[in-house]
């Protein structure tokens, strides 16, 4: 019961945070909500046993992006430029049909924590299994993220290493002391 | 940025203590929650704040340019080279069994190994983007805020 209530809570909260990120046009509200939003998602996070997933939320959805966001945000303007509202209900029947589909596929999932469900009936007992005496690792999460699954976590790190380059591409990131010496040469 | 006093030394105090939280769940990443990834994020975090205190030009004093990428570079060489490892020893790439003398030894090793290269990686990479964001001119106009 009182997992219920902390559930409704924090689902409660999600909302009203998605809704005034909606309304709201002040940047800096926006991004802070987004951050609130995501400390709320890594809170739900670990009413579901996944600490691990809860806790790279918090670091990388509440931390750093909400950093990176204030960043751009230094970059540009804090209101958001309003354009004039019109009636769009195509769109809207869109929305309205599209989550009545996916509440509607929800009614087919196997119930939470059931022991016949799929992800529970293929590999994921034999990692539970096999990696205390294949690798002798207590964290399971670890073992299938950097040993099973090793080619996955490689392919996340150059992808993190490339979206950064890219970044800095884009941005520009010149040595400091070189630049004062081209400012110097402009002047 | 002198007039910060209550932030400056707060800041100053919590640095260290965000710093071995990061090594903490970097290190302690097979027995609970966390690993490079996080890690990286906390410790870049760390860096992060440095900046915001005490500007981002003595941010790039202790850590210049040059070394976030080498930074950025070699987490990505250490995780692939410990899967070379593997390769060279006639194993499968990224098989962590060979590394030591019995293979679980050899997985927990590998395993460290590969975390660490994910935690260099994302720390150099985040505060790398952090500092390119924070260093560049605003096109805008003063007006338009």
């Amino acid at each position: 019961m009182g997992v219920i209530i902390i559930d409704l809570v924090l689902f409660g909260f999600l909302v009203l945070a998605a809704l005034a990120i909606l309304r709201l046009t002040n940047l800096f509200a926006v991004t802070m909500l987004a951050g609130l939003f995501s400390l709320l998602a890594a809170s739900l996070f670990i009413t579901l046993d996944a600490v691990d997933v809860a806790f790279t939320e918090a670091a990388v959805g509440a931390g750093i992006s909400t950093v990176l966001m204030l960043g751009a945000l230094a970059l540009t303007t804090r209101e958001e430029k309003t354009l004039a509202t019109r009636r769009a209900f195509v769109p809207l029947i869109c929305c309205l049909v599209t989550g009545a589909a996916l509440i509607y596929g929800t009614f087919d999932m196997p119930a939470f924590g059931a022991a016949d469900a799929p992800v529970h009936t293929h590999v994921g007992g034999e990692y539970l299994q096999r990696t205390k005496p294949d690798t002798g690792i207590p964290n399971v999460v670890t073992a299938v993220l950097a040993s099973y699954r090793g080619f996955d976590t490689l392919g996340e790190t150059t992808v993190i290493f490339v979206a950064a380059i890219s970044v800095l591409l884009l941005l520009g990131f010149p040595n400091r002391a070189n630049r004062r010496k081209q400012d110097e040469d402009e002047a | 940025m002198h007039h910060h006093l209550i932030l400056r030394v707060v800041a100053k105090l919590l640095l260290p203590f965000i710093l071995l939280y990061a090594l903490y769940v970097q290190w302690h990443g097979d027995y609970g929650p966390g690993g490079g990834f996080q890690a990286g994020v906390i410790f870049a975090v760390g860096f992060v704040l440095y900046a915001l205190v005490y500007g981002v030009d003595e941010l790039t004093r202790i850590l210049p340019r040059p070394v976030l990428i080498t930074g950025m570079i070699a987490g990505v060489i250490l995780y692939a080279g410990t899967g070379l490892v593997g390769l060279f020893q006639g194993l499968t790439f990224l098989d962590y069994n060979g590394l030591a003398a019995d293979s679980r030894h050899g997985q927990e090793w590998g395993i460290l190994l590969v975390e660490l290269g994910v935690g260099i990686t994302v720390a150099s990479s985040m505060t790398a983007i952090f500092v390119a964001f924070a260093t560049r001119e605003p096109d805008i106009d003063d007006e338009d805020w």
